[in-house]
């Protein structure tokens, strides 16, 4: 009394049950791709004369100059890292309890409320019209650079971490809350372990960004390696550009490394 | 010493996890609690010290009402009742001493905690603790470097770190093999004696639960059907409390099961070193 199984076996659909709805919605897809390139004008003759700048542009890459401009260089460059180290260590020192104040699972609504707003302000603006309004509120340099990078690390860390102590393990938390624990001696001994290997990695993975973005918000007018970039090419001075795209480069590489060897070094 | 009256849960979901559970627990005496998954035990030993809260009902421990505490007054409560965990709970980034000390942190202010500037007599006792579970020499190692057993014995200092007037104690065995759960229920045992502590254990294995606990208190579906002492655990008690099966096969082949499955771990361990 063999039972006969199948030998085939297809995994049914997951998302679309019906076949001429899967046809016609990819058939859509094709389609509607093809009508939005028709759509892009290209001015061909302005592609060919930008051929020549980039060729230019790439001559000086391969020859850049560190030394014409590296006063400018320097000095931006001492800047643009000032900026990111003070901005990152201020953001990240206001970011905690603001992250803490936005997970669910420890804070009280009203503040939870409030704390997520802040996050989500902080993420709804881009770097660089902070930097603009920032600018004009403190006049050019790298104050207001500061500012708006000070600004945007709350907005990250805050929300990564917020949603970190959110997935904690809760029977560690539920462990020390039995002892008679206070709130704030919870957050130290059952939150704060769990969460800190997380948090200094994300400490270090926004302290490069905020070195990239210095050199961004740099060309808005908020000081640092990016003025300097910006004043090399409106020169068109592609070679010391590309001499401070190498720098900025190396430093990020350099960040990335460190970076990754610090994480596995905090486990 | 303890006395629960008329405990009631609906959670709110509608669902109705203890419905008028009352019992007393005089001093020194063991519970075990039992009853199939879903009956109602793990949300009964939290309603004792609220990490769930009651809906109705009074949990008097030494003429105290429980459920009625606020804030402040629910912490000085809660640290003297220790309690025990399926998966330990240990902080694992934090080392055993911490973790046994943070047995007093109902005890000490945030600022000693936070520096982990305890008195010297707390210090003194987490020691002597440690040494009472057999784990000295293991104090500054990481929580998450011990053994299943040995956290479990972390947790048992821990609570004891509290200076308890009872223990809850949540399936101390569920992730332990059958050798070190009996190890562990039997410390759990010899320590509740030399105090005089009286404990409710959930636990999930009956074998183990009349082995070692003075009484009984079955559930089902968040009601006592059955409480008595452990000799009171008839067939028909037992398919009440979990339904029909075949009771005197399963305390025969406890016994060898419990031996083959400690053999087949230990395989199972040197099988997964060997890779």
């Amino acid at each position: 009394m063999s039972t006969a199984y199948p030998t085939t076996w297809r995994k049914p659909p997951q998302m679309i049950q019906s076949r001429g709805w899967r046809i016609a919605l990819a058939l859509g897809a094709i389609v509607y791709l093809f009508l939005a390139i028709g759509t892009i004008e290209v001015n061909w003759a302005r592609v060919i004369a930008g051929m020549e700048r980039a060729q230019r542009f790439v001559a000086g890459f391969l020859q850049p100059d560190f030394t014409t401009r590296w006063r400018d260089i320097s000095n931006g460059l001492m800047e643009s890292l000032t900026m990111t180290f003070t901005s990152t260590v201020v953001g990240v020192a206001i970011s905690i309890p603001i992250g803490v104040g936005a997970a669910r699972n420890v804070a009280p609504r009203a503040v939870y409320l409030v704390c997520r707003a802040i996050i989500a302000v902080s993420r709804a603006l881009q770097e660089i019209i902070v930097a603009i309004f920032f600018v004009a509120l403190f006049g050019f340099g790298a104050f207001a650079g500061f500012l708006t990078l000070t600004f945007a690390t709350i907005g990250f860390i805050g929300k990564l971490l917020a949603e970190d102590i959110e997935d904690i393990d809760e029977a560690q938390a539920e462990a020390i809350r039995a002892t008679g624990a206070s709130w704030i001696q919870l957050i130290n001994y059952a939150i704060q372990p769990q969460v800190m290997p997380r948090l200094i990695g994300l400490s270090l993975y926004r302290l490069d960004i905020n070195f990239r973005e210095s050199a961004v918000i740099g060309i808005v007018g908020a000081g640092g390696i990016g003025a300097a970039l910006n004043t090399s090419l409106s020169r068109y001075e592609y070679d010391s550009a590309g001499a401070i795209l190498l720098i900025i480069i190396a430093i990020v590489m350099m960040a990335e490394y460190s970076s990754g060897y610090l994480r596995k070094w905090v486990k | 010493m303890l006395r629960i009256e008329g405990l009631t849960k609906t959670y709110k979901t509608g669902d109705k996890a203890l419905s008028d559970v009352s019992f007393d627990v005089p001093q020194g005496q063991v519970v075990g609690l039992i009853g199939p998954s879903g009956a109602g035990k793990s949300t009964l030993i939290r309603c004792i010290n609220r990490l769930v809260e009651p809906t109705s009902g009074k949990v008097l421990l030494n003429d105290l009402d429980l459920p009625a505490l606020r804030s402040a007054d629910l912490r000085r409560a809660r640290r003297r009742i220790g309690m025990i965990f399926q998966e330990y709970a240990l902080v694992e980034r934090l080392t055993v001493m911490e973790n046994v000390l943070s047995g007093r942190l109902g005890y000490v202010g945030f600022w000693r905690s936070f520096m982990r500037r305890y008195p010297a007599s707390d210090i003194s006792n987490a020691f002597r603790l440690l040494d009472r579970v057999g784990l000295m020499q293991h104090a500054d190692k990481r929580a998450d470097a011990l053994s299943g057993g040995q956290r479990q014995r972390v947790g048992i200092a821990r609570a004891l770190a509290q200076d308890p007037e009872l223990l809850l104690i949540d399936e101390p065995t569920a992730s332990l093999d059958p050798k070190t759960s009996r190890q562990i229920m039997r410390l759990i045992m010899e320590i509740c004696r030399e105090r005089g502590l009286p404990a409710i254990i959930n636990i999930h294995d009956v074998v183990l639960a009349q082995q070692f606990t003075d009484r009984i208190i079955g559930l089902q579906a968040g009601r006592v059907v059955f409480d008595g002492p452990p000799a009171g655990l008839t067939e028909d008690v037992l398919t009440q409390i979990y339904g029909e099966e075949d009771w005197t096969a399963m305390r025969k082949g406890a016994a060898e099961d419990a031996e083959a499955e400690a053999e087949e771990k230990a395989q199972a361990e040197k099988l997964l070193r060997a890779l």
